[in-house]
């Protein structure tokens, strides 16, 4: 177990090089001039220009400023923003909590929903909710978010008023965020109706967030408890009389669960995806929004750092998931 | 210490959901983006002055809500000398600065705040000039640093400005949001503590609203500064929600969740004007969108292509489509809230088959070009792909065949200032609400190769705008400036496309807001009814 | 009972897929609805009204034929600049079905390649290949294809290039998966003894083998690439306007979702199907291709 732990880091590292490169490199070879960005209509003067241009380290030769990149990532630097001349690993994780939020929340529906569904799906095969189920997750699958998002907040809010417009809470709030979880914190605050405020507007992005998640989720599990249940050793426990809720509880589930936490884990990378187009659509103060608006105001460092830190943290998280499918599936867990 | 925090947060938020009902007076602004930081002397986006200059702090003039006349600010005010290069000001005396978190002012506002304000970004071995990795676009873009000779302090409430010119102007930038006055105090404080940069994120200003919090991306909340020097502001707090979908801020302030917002979608305005709720507010901005051709390059030397293909874009067609009603026409380089704008200016008529003439005339046949649409939103052009392709059409209609071009923005602004381009799309907003600020600024020669964008450089109108900087007398630069578009007309180097117009909704709850011409959103003086 | 001996030759693998395949009723309905849109993206210029860019400046954002408003000359309405809808839709599945297209050609082609090449040399070309691979994955998709976009600058072709890149390490990893579960059995080992060269034994003998999933991974590729693709046009980084590529089309209607509701559904609704029909097939395909579920 140990080794195997140990073999998933070791390839972690040269994983990583390769990332801060092509996130470096990437950014250095964008078009576009941040400093002619920055002065706008107005235009900047030769002189200034090149002035500028020392000032954030642009001169130098490529390999030189990669050099001094990784110096600066191995002492935490990530550079700072050239647009707000703030540290951008600051940036980074003042926004992160939001993305948090909001991810977890998507990822909770998509399992409390997901697996059940899946279970009852594959154990009752061809019935009326399987079809219904699988058909659902099929439409999910291939839905366009960024429209259903859309479409989410034209009915639900612009017709219906259920649910508020974007943002997390409403702007009348106010109170300390310590933890930067608006759940956590508006429960905290004991301020009437925060929390009841940062619950509707959690609703839709969560909403769009999870579709996907959830269909995978779900097809993923029907396909799992299908592959188990027509093992041999099913077989046995039905032959030895058992009731099938005790089959598929105790039998089926716990091997089936074993491909789908892989699963889980591949959708982290679609998460993250996701929650920029919904943090797009519903105003949500994260990183993804935070990414799209560094990317078209050319801030290289903002780039740069948030395409390292998120490549980070998604090596980071499949690394524990894999060490959980390590421990939960027998094979791997008694090979030592 | 944390329970008492959270019982403190608890009882205040008691209070102020309470108070929010009967009595404080909240207003909420939904901006249309974040503030790019909060000491305006770094930044040139309007979005950052209304979160910062506009309400934190005062310069030295300011202009008069809603129009674009200078008065008296932190100056009470001043005099110029006989031959326009110096400018002495005389202080306002118990102006106060806020008190914050970091910071508990021991004095009032006097000279030395303002040698400190000017000499950060003017001198460059200044202690503070590097603090904070700022560069100063404005005060560079203003040339203020080939402008300004020296900076003294006559007494405490006296100060000097001695300049290498007359520039007449020089008095409008002093009202604009890089001079916004800071206190040298605290700035002495924070360096002595070993912490500078906190003067620029954790401002102290004289202004009537103080920085409470922000949350990025999310909200910032301000709370009305009691000590005020012109009078306590009428609300008590102010909170900016970001926002940055319009029909996102249309829902909001449909449904009370905003009472003020910027930008609307022009789809939304004919929804807006029906609702009662809503009071729609407008102003034409001081802005002009134009299409600069290349005078430098061939066919673009020839004053008549220009004017044939001017005489072929259907300017309605493109208020309508690209606006959607939210602008007017151009004829002048400057728009009508500007003095000396020339009313008697005749627009080229819309006029295909003459252009088809005009340009038979200067013995172009099949003529190639290039359009360039700007990839981004701008004030003075919405949706500049779409105008790029109304053009295409109506010039496809008098036999001249154009191609789009697109660049993302920067690389946009470099290439044309570059001169790379057959005819760009862009345009501009008045910073000072000076007829120099648009006319020099884009049109003379010294702007070739940067913000003179149609490469222009015509001895006329160059010696007559060189004049009006040197003149100080109001009427007498009206008349050069008249003249100047009257140049401007007959040679063409752009198509004068629109002036926007600044549409404002409010909640029927806001009393007395006021549209600023400079493109700001300025809550103090608001109330809530 | 009739005793003559019939025909009992086994049926060729194509009626056997076929029979497979016609068993999920979802799966014939996807190959129909694919066969329809192929069909009007090739026909698009006759089915069409109207130029998918000609502007109609007396009908901006005419609301579609049953509602108030609306006229039967433009069936689903017109967007802000007097287009049809509907004619940009039609011709909009061309663009849909090109870029799911050159996507998954050139995913296939190279991503085949690069998994033949690391699954058949084993050793440091492997590992190489797979870090690489690896690397890709670290990113989110969106935001390494956002970032690629905007190295390239914005438009169709570089978003293609870009998705294409991004999907990669599928195929790559798939390829390999199968190159090596293939080069250790019989028939490839006989080969190689008979003295076949490397890229022989690569393409002609092992590859054809590997077909059945790498079908059922271009089918959802494509999909893939056609949800991409709207996704970076909606972000405004794919196809620029005017081109009607359906995400594009969304990006320019997000301004009318309170007041033009039709020029942000049809789109949408459009992709939808196109994106769903191409899943449906590709279960289908699976499950008719893959014999360990042909029991599912």
């Amino acid at each position: 177990m140990f080794r195997f732990i140990l073999a998933k880091l070791a390839l972690l590292i040269p994983t990583f090089l390769g990332v801060t490169i092509i996130a470096f490199g990437f950014i250095r070879l964008i078009p576009g001039d941040p400093i002619e960005l920055l002065a706008g209509e107005r235009g900047v003067d030769p002189a200034r220009h090149q002035e500028l241009m020392i000032q954030f380290g642009y001169d130098l030769p490529i390999w030189q400023q990669y050099l001094k990149f990784l110096g600066n990532l191995l002492s935490g630097d990530l550079g700072t923003s050239i647009i707000t001349k703030q540290s951008v690993v600051s940036e980074f994780f003042t926004l992160f909590p939001a993305t948090v939020e909001l991810s977890l929340c998507a990822i909770l529906v998509a399992l409390t929903l997901g697996l059940p569904a899946g279970i009852i799906a594959g154990v009752k095969r061809g019935s009326m909710f399987d079809h219904v189920v699988m058909g659902g997750a099929l439409v999910g699958y291939s839905m366009p978010i960024f429209w259903s998002g859309l479409l989410l907040i034209m009915l639900f809010s612009g017709v219906l008023g259920w649910t508020p417009v974007s943002g997390r809470i409403s702007a009348m709030f106010y109170f300390e965020s310590p933890t930067g979880f608006m759940l956590i914190d508006s429960w905290l605050s004991g301020e009437k109706g925060a929390f009841k405020s940062a619950v509707q507007h959690l609703i839709l992005p969560t909403v769009m967030l999870s579709t996907i998640p959830l269909a995978v989720i779900a097809r993923q599990t029907r396909s799992a408890i299908l592959e188990v249940l027509s093992e041999d050793y099913i077989r046995t426990a039905r032959a030895k009389g058992l009731t099938p809720w005790r089959v598929v509880g105790v039998h089926a589930l716990r091997n089936a669960l074993i491909p789908v936490v892989t699963t889980i884990g591949l959708q982290i990378g679609v998460l993250l995806a996701g929650a920029i187009l919904t943090e797009i659509i519903f105003s949500w103060p994260g990183i993804g929004k935070w990414m799209i608006h560094s990317i078209s105001r050319r801030d290289y460092p903002a780039v740069q750092g948030g395409l390292l830190l998120i490549a980070a943290i998604v090596m980071v998280v499949n690394l524990l998931v894999d060490i959980l499918y390590g421990l939960i599936n027998p094979r791997i867990r008694h090979t030592e | 210490m944390k329970k008492h925090l959270i019982a403190l947060a608890a009882g205040l938020g008691t209070t102020l959901a309470v108070a929010s009902m009967a009595h404080a007076k909240t207003l909420v602004f939904c901006s249309e983006g974040s503030p790019e930081g909060f000491n305006a002397a770094f930044y040139t986006a309007g979005t950052t002055f209304d979160a910062s200059s506009r309400h934190i702090f005062n310069g030295l003039v300011k202009f008069k809500r809603g129009t674009t006349i200078v008065e008296p600010g932190l100056a009470e005010s001043w005099d110029v000398s006989a031959d326009g290069r110096s400018y002495t000001f005389h202080l306002r005396k118990g102006v106060k600065f806020h008190t914050t978190k970091s910071f508990t002012p021991t004095r009032d506002f006097n000279a030395d705040d303002v040698l400190f304000s000017f000499g950060r970004q003017w001198a460059k071995n200044h202690p503070y000039h590097k603090v904070s990795n700022a560069s100063y676009e404005y005060f560079n873009g203003m040339s203020m640093p080939e402008l300004i000779k020296d900076i003294v302090k006559i007494d405490d409430y006296t100060v000097r400005f001695d300049l290498n010119r007359p520039e007449a102007p020089f008095i409008a930038n002093l009202g604009m949001d890089f001079a916004s006055i800071m206190s040298a105090e605290y700035a002495d404080n924070l360096m002595k503590a070993g912490t500078p940069e906190r003067l620029d994120h954790d401002p102290v200003g004289t202004g009537p609203f103080q920085l409470v919090v922000y949350q990025k991306d999310a909200m910032i909340r301000y709370k009305a500064f009691d000590a005020y020097w012109e009078g306590r502001a009428p609300i008590d707090n102010l909170v900016f929600s970001i926002t940055p979908d319009a029909s996102v801020r249309y829902q909001k302030l449909k449904a009370g969740e905003c009472h003020v917002m910027p930008y609307p979608n022009p789809a939304d305005l004919a929804a807006m004007r029906k609702d009662p709720q809503v009071n729609l507010l407008q102003q034409e901005g001081l802005n002009v969108g134009y299409l600069a051709y290349n005078t430098k390059k061939a066919p673009f030397t020839d004053a008549r292509v220009r004017k044939a293909l001017n005489m072929a874009v259907n300017k309605a067609a493109i208020i309508d489509a690209v606006f959607q009603g939210a602008g007017k026409v151009a004829k002048n380089p400057i728009p009508p809230t500007i003095w000396s704008y020339a009313d008697n200016t005749v627009d080229d008529p819309y006029d295909p088959a003459g252009a088809k003439k005009l340009l038979a005339e200067a013995g172009i046949k099949d003529l190639k070009m290039d359009i360039w649409a700007m990839p981004v939103q701008r004030p003075y052009n919405p949706n500049a792909r779409r105008m790029a392709e109304l053009i295409q059409s109506d010039w496809a209609a008098i036999g001249v065949d154009a191609k789009i071009v697109s660049f993302e923005w920067g690389e946009y602004l470099k290439r044309a200032a570059a001169g790379e381009h057959d005819s760009v799309l862009l345009g501009w907003t008045g910073d000072n609400g000076d007829p120099d600020n648009f006319l020099a600024v884009l049109l003379s020669c010294d702007g070739v190769g940067g913000s003179n964008r149609a490469q222009w450089c015509n001895k006329e109108f160059e010696g007559l705008i060189q004049q009006a900087k040197v003149v100080s007398d109001k009427a007498g630069r009206t008349e050069l400036y008249q003249k100047a578009q009257a140049v401007f007309k007959r040679e063409a180097p752009w198509a004068t496309i629109a002036h926007s117009v600044v549409f404002v909704p409010t909640r029927k709850e806001v009393v007395d807001f006021r549209i600023d011409p400079f493109g700001g959103f300025i809550f103090y003086g608001v109330d809530l009814k | 009972m009739d005793t003559t001996s019939t025909n009992t030759a086994p049926p060729s693998p194509l009626r056997e897929f076929w029979g497979y395949f016609s068993q999920s009723r979802g799966a014939v309905a996807g190959l129909y609805l694919i066969v329809s849109i192929i069909l009007v993206a090739v026909f698009a210029d006759f089915i069409a009204p109207y130029s998918p860019i000609e502007q109609h400046r007396e009908n901006l954002l005419q609301p579609p034929a049953w509602q108030d408003g609306g006229s039967w000359s433009f069936i689903l309405g017109t967007d802000a600049v007097g287009r049809d809808i509907l004619s940009r839709l039609i011709h909009g599945a061309r663009f849909s079905l090109f870029i799911g297209c050159v996507v998954v050609f050139l995913s296939l082609v190279f991503g085949v390649s690069l998994g033949l090449v690391a699954g058949f040399l084993r050793g440091p070309v492997e590992t190489v290949i797979m870090r690489l691979m690896d690397i890709i994955l670290a990113f989110p998709s969106l935001l390494l294809a956002l970032v690629m976009v905007a190295l390239l600058g914005p438009g169709l072709i570089n978003a293609m290039i870009a998705i294409a890149l991004v999907l990669q390490p599928h195929f790559v990893r798939l390829t390999r998966a199968q190159v090596i579960n293939e080069r250790s059995k019989d028939y490839v080992i006989s080969s190689r003894v008979a003295g076949a060269g490397t890229l022989r034994l690569m393409f002609i003998t092992i590859l054809p083998n590997c077909m059945a999933p790498l079908i059922v991974q271009s089918t959802l590729s494509f999909s893939t690439a056609i949800l991409d693709a709207a996704a970076l046009g909606f972000l405004g980084m794919g196809a620029q306007p005017p081109t009607p590529e359906w995400g594009t089309m969304l990006a320019e209607a997000r301004e009318f979702i309170l007041s033009a509701w039709w020029v942000v559904s049809f789109p949408g609704i459009a992709i939808l199907i196109t994106v769903l029909s191409f899943n449906l097939m590709g279960d289908g395909l699976r499950d008719a291709l893959d014999p360990k579920l042909k029991r599912s």
